[in-house]
């Protein structure tokens, strides 16, 4: 289809070419139609259709986008606000289907976008972490297995049985970590490198996510502080009103990127 | 390289049936569907003292009311209280179950926004909250009938038929309605005056010996929840098993209402999130 949008560098770094990709996509777009008007009823809406007048403005949120983050790779996405970084997280998370084009995702993923979303605080914090493991496509048995060590991880022991309403917010996105993080995953995506509790627990995420790629999981990773994604990624991508302007060598693209926002 | 490698976990191109993938998604997830449905019915009433025995005296409650408001105008019905209790906990079951789906649809779409589930699932699990509550119901529904000296007689046993019957039309209602809803948020507040309309309908706190003989035909043949709560009256009330006929029209509605809210629902469900 139309491609406008060849990415102006394109650096590719050598030693993930031969491995496998875990995520792939292929000329993807998703447009969203934003009425022009707002209808305010089914009534109004109906006539306006019957008479052809629904107008649409069209935004491609992503725009030809095609993606391959291979086995064991740390691949870093970099843009501003409204960029389309959120929507290719969702995309690959199968939040969206895409409006045109292909995802193909290879193995297992745990989205660490929403820690603890649909946690219930009336709910006590194990029963929580039931529906929570349930509510990333966990069955019964296998959170059992692993409430232990959730347990452990979180440091919450003391207070496992009490009404969520009365953990503190950090002993909840403590939870919500320890629960997405329980399970090895394939692929591992990450809007923001977190900022979940105090500093002695934000020691123990990194050393986890650090240990998920030792054992080779990949990692996607939306960030706006590029430091961070020139000090993690093998790879990365700057993505402007939904295209990807370049894509390669971290540094090389941050420097792409930081050089279009002080022009 | 990457066509030579197994199938991948995920694909956005979809199959052509997507009616059966959501089905298989549902099956996967039956645990979260488990989950949910005890979260909802413990933190309905988590900080009550009575907690989930509301579940039994609401119906009761409202059965005591419409006892005392109508037992004169319909003394001619034998043991109205029970008469009413049969067909209000049909009607509240199929109520509330079609209004919870919508909200959660409405409301609850934000969580479907940040992670995968299937879409169906906040539907279901209001249909099985539904179930929940109305197997309590049916306890204070038996205390009654006994009370009131209607025997139960063993035609109770095709009640799980009845139950199947009005869970299937729930649920095609349920997938309609909220396929709408994603829409026109309108709809739900529409949905409450036209479900208002429906109940007075439907003869539950009257019996249908009231209706003119020639309207009849309109106001309950083609209303199908009058053949649906037929199906828990006959056995309940009258100690009688529904006919052939009557069963195949109630089966009959019922299993169209959820294949067409089922295809409506899975054709639509990927352009939910576009559209929050």
């Amino acid at each position: 289809m139309s491609s406008p949008t060849v990415p102006e560098v394109s650096l590719e770094t050598a030693p993930y070419r031969s491995a496998a990709p875990v995520v792939q996509l292929d000329d993807v777009g998703v447009r969203y139609r934003v009425p022009l008007e707002r209808y305010g009823s089914f009534k109004e809406y109906m006539i306006r259709r019957l008479q052809g007048r629904v107008d649409y403005h069209e935004l491609w949120a992503l725009d030809s986008v095609s993606l391959a983050v291979h086995e064991g790779e740390v691949f870093g996405v970099v843009g501003r606000n409204g960029a389309g970084k959120s929507t290719l997280l969702k995309v690959i998370s199968r939040v969206l289907r895409p409006t045109r084009g292909r995802v193909r995702v290879w193995g297992h993923v745990a989205p660490l976008l929403e820690l603890g979303a649909g946690f219930h605080s009336e709910l006590t914090g194990r029963e929580n972490v039931f529906l929570n493991g349930a509510l990333l496509g966990h069955m019964q048995a296998e959170i059992a297995r692993k409430f232990e060590e959730i347990l452990e991880f979180a440091d919450l022991e003391a207070f496992i049985d009490a009404p969520l309403r009365t953990f503190s917010s950090g002993m909840v996105a403590r939870l919500g970590f320890a629960v997405a993080t329980a399970w090895d995953p394939d692929l591992l995506i990450l809007d923001e490198v977190l900022a979940v509790g105090d500093e002695a627990f934000q020691q123990k995420c990194h050393h986890r996510i650090q240990s998920f790629q030792h054992k080779g999981a990949t990692v996607v990773l939306v960030s706006h502080n590029l430091g961070q994604i020139v000090a993690l990624c093998q790879r990365a991508m700057w993505l402007d009103h939904g295209a990807v302007r370049a894509e390669g060598e971290p540094s090389a693209v941050v420097a792409r990127y930081r050089e279009s926002q002080q022009a | 390289m990457s066509s030579a490698r197994a199938k991948p976990y995920y694909d956005s191109v979809r199959s052509q049936w997507k009616a059966m993938d959501e089905l298989v998604q549902v099956i996967r997830y039956r645990d979260l569907l488990w989950q949910l449905v005890r979260r909802d019915v413990l933190t309905r009433y988590k900080r009550s003292v009575l907690g989930v025995v509301w579940t039994m005296l609401n119906p009761l409650g409202m059965m005591i009311v419409l006892s005392v408001a109508f037992s004169q105008l319909f003394s001619a019905t034998r043991a109205y209280p029970a008469y009413v209790l049969s067909g209000i906990v049909a009607w509240t079951f199929f109520a509330q179950t079609t209004t919870s789906s919508m909200i959660q649809m409405v409301w609850g779409s934000a969580l479907l926004n940040r992670i995968y589930l299937p879409r169906s699932i906040f539907v279901t699990s209001a249909i099985g909250t539904g179930l929940v509550n109305l197997g309590l119901s049916l306890i204070p529904l038996a205390l009654v009938m006994v009370a009131t000296g209607v025997p139960l007689r063993a035609t109770i046993l095709f009640l799980p038929v009845s139950v199947a019957l009005l869970t299937m039309f729930s649920l095609g209602v349920a997938l309609l309605l909220s396929t709408l809803a994603v829409y026109f948020p309108d709809v739900a507040e529409m949905y409450q005056i036209g479900l208002t309309a429906w109940m007075y309908l439907t003869p539950i706190i009257y019996p249908e010996e009231i209706l003119p003989q020639a309207a009849r035909p309109w106001i309950l043949g083609l209303n199908p929840m009058y053949h649906l709560i037929s199906m828990f009256r006959l056995p309940l009330y009258e100690g009688s098993l529904p006919s052939l006929g009557e069963f195949a029209l109630a089966a009959g509605v019922a299993a169209l209402a959820l294949l067409i809210g089922w295809f409506a629902f899975t054709e639509k469900m990927d352009e939910f999130a576009y559209r929050a």
